[in-house]
């Protein structure tokens, strides 16, 4: 079984800042980590090859210093690392990342399992693991809690608002995972050592043939006009005095804004 | 002279730190509560390979340094005391079977033990033999390829928990420390039971019980350097485990610091946070130094060992400055947090309580005193 693990560097903060003139991210000072919806990801892939055997290779596309995630990866337990990474790429929206991965893809040709997280901790559009398994025109399965592999298909049990979901499918599939899915195991120190020394290849959009057309701001229709963080309008309101008037008012108050 | 930590180490110290902060620290005051060996936390620092630091990579171990070790021990005591001071006490076991091992020794009994397979135990003391450890009364009769072990030992950190234990038993009573011999016993081995676990001032969940061996037979092939050559396994190992409690005091120290500073800066007096009053910066001031004093000891004690130099008396040095600073600072970090400070609310009062072990444990203050005082004259008189 080969086991693909798709994952994304982000800041390390839940308040992301924007740099206001370009509506990108600001990344300046802001220490990196992985996807945490990817280290389930990467952890469920660990467990699955624990159980069926094989292999997991972990990709990203980013900037030169997104192999730091993968090294965190190969820490955890990832067999194999390749970063895609050129200036063509940069800008890409989640048409153009889901396109680039898939030509990666396509050139490391044999995989049985594809595995995202369910969505990036910055960006939150859940788009670029749906995107790829379109690309790659193979079945996908969103918001796995369970994943089981049995007599070479797929079944998942799928976390929804108000449900749980069982479905079946055949392989090869890709499937994103959420943070209920598992606990994500630290990186032990053999680990650490191994990660220190492996050997992580830079594919460029030569490598995987990629149409540059079809990358970065180019291959992206996505215009951000704005990002902002929305400012709270609404203010508190505190009720004192004795506690009977006080439970009194807030009734009437519950009742004028119909909660009650 | 080069105090930075390489590339190497900084990742390796951050990988732990990452786990002190993830798992450790949240649920350190739950495990000291529970009163039961935390075997949890144990099993995980096998899984990070973190039970066989300075042991070789061909038995299991990381093949690192005696610093990293110390280091490590230091982020996983300031985490969880209690779980610093396993990491401390099997390496009691660990570092005997490592130094004075045969190759089938160490295959059988370092691998498990550098993997965290199977946890470790050091047998020294005895009712009467703590701080005089020559007058260990445990007997080791030969009877053909067998030896039988007879008497008990006490306070036995890991005790009744670990797999396999290093004991230091009496073969030839007539010659006193020079008849002691080194024996690796297993768990399970027949005639050999656990006593009372004792009930301590802190350190609630880590075991400290009496070791009982009656008519026990240990093959002669479980000897440790050899018979009548446990005096020396005995002292090295003393000495190793000394970097162990200054470490294990350091790490204590420095949460206990860290908690005072949080504390003082969001703790408001007279109107203002009473880290802005001199009598709490002074305190800060002196609790910092100790801790930097302590650190700098304690890493020069275990780089001298990984260097093959001399560090007995640096260990001693390291163990009772430590140990006592760690008093002093646990003390003023009671003292910053006020009544607050004296409740349960706050885990400086169990700081409090925790500190006084480790001027206690591997040779009270008054030996390691002994232990410097013989060194510093012995070298005096060779000048």
């Amino acid at each position: 079984m080969n086991f693909i693990v798709c994952i994304k560097q982000v800041p390390d903060t839940t308040e992301v800042r924007i740099d206001p003139e370009t509506n990108t991210l600001v990344r300046e000072g802001v220490p990196s980590i992985i996807n945490p919806f990817d280290e389930n990801a990467i952890e469920a892939a660990l467990q699955l090859k624990e159980k069926h055997g094989g292999k997991v290779m972990v990709i990203t596309m980013g900037p030169p210093q997104a192999e730091k995630a993968l090294r965190e990866a190969v820490a955890m337990g990832a067999d194999e690392a390749i970063l895609i990474s050129d200036r063509a790429f940069a800008g890409s929206d989640t048409l153009a990342t889901s396109y680039t991965l898939a030509q990666a893809i396509r050139r490391i040709g044999d995989y049985d399992l594809i595995l995202c997280g369910k969505q990036a901790f910055d960006g939150d559009t859940a788009q670029v693991g749906p995107g790829l398994a379109e690309q790659l025109g193979i079945p996908q399965v969103t918001y796995a809690i369970e994943a089981e592999i049995e007599d070479k298909g797929l079944r998942v049990k799928r976390l929804l608002e108000d449900r749980f979901e069982v479905v079946e499918t055949r392989l090869p599939a890709l499937i994103t995972c959420v943070k209920q899915m598992n606990e994500p195991r630290h990186a032990g120190l053999k680990g650490v050592m191994k990660a220190r020394k492996a050997e992580i290849p830079t594919w460029t959009a030569e490598d995987i043939q990629a149409d540059t057309a079809r990358c970065g701001l180019d291959g992206s229709p996505t215009n951000v006009v704005r990002i902002f963080t929305p400012e709270r309008g609404r203010e508190g309101e505190r009720l004192e005095g004795e506690c009977s008037e006080v439970v009194h008012t807030l009734i009437q108050r519950l009742r004028e804004a119909k909660v009650l | 002279m080069d105090f930075a930590f390489t590339e190497e180490q900084q990742e390796i110290f951050a990988a732990v730190r990452e786990f002190c902060d993830d798992v450790l620290k949240p649920r350190a005051q739950e495990v000291d509560e529970a009163g039961e060996y935390p075997w949890d936390n144990v099993r995980q620092l096998g899984k990070l390979d973190l039970m066989g630091i300075p042991a070789p990579e061909e038995y299991g171990g990381m093949g690192l340094g005696f610093l990293e070790w110390a280091v490590i021990g230091e982020l996983l005591s300031g985490a969880c005391t209690t779980t610093g001071a396993i990491y401390g006490a099997h390496m009691l076991a660990e570092y005997p079977i490592m130094h004075f091992g045969t190759d089938e020794q160490k295959q059988k009994f370092l691998a498990p033990l550098a993997t965290g397979e199977k946890i470790g135990a050091f047998g020294l003391t005895e009712p009467d033999a703590g701080s005089d450890a020559g007058n260990v009364q445990t007997r080791a009769e030969r009877d053909g390829d067998e030896y039988i072990l007879n008497g008990s030992k006490l306070f036995i950190s890991n005790g009744g928990d670990a797999e396999l234990y290093v004991i230091i038993a009496n073969a030839d009573p007539s010659r006193g420390m020079r008849g002691l011999t080194a024996f690796i016993v297993e768990k399970g081995t027949p005639g050999f039971d656990f006593g009372k676990d004792e009930q301590k001032m802190a350190f609630k969940s880590l075991s400290n019980r009496e070791l009982i061996f009656t008519d026990c037979r240990v093959p002669a092939a479980n000897i440790l350097h050899k018979e009548k050559g446990g005096f020396r396994v005995t002292m090295q190992t003393l000495a190793v485990g000394r970097i162990g409690m200054a470490v294990g005091a350091v790490g204590l120290a420095q949460a206990a610091y860290d908690a005072a500073v949080a504390y003082a800066q969001t703790r408001v007096q007279f109107d203002q946070p009473i880290s802005g009053f001199q009598a709490i910066q002074f305190k800060l001031a002196d609790m910092a130094t100790d801790i930097e004093c302590s650190r700098l000891l304690t890493y020069q004690a275990a780089w001298r060992k990984d260097e093959g130099l001399d560090f007995e008396k640096q260990a001693a040095m390291a163990k009772v400055f430590a140990s006592e600073a760690c008093s002093r600072v646990c003390n003023e970090a009671v003292q910053i947090h006020g009544g607050y400070g004296y409740t349960k609310e706050y885990a400086v009062e169990r700081y409090f309580r925790e500190a006084k072990l480790f001027e206690i444990v591997e040779g009270t203050s008054e030996i390691q005193r002994l232990v410097i005082a013989n060194r510093l004259l012995k070298e005096a008189k060779l000048r």
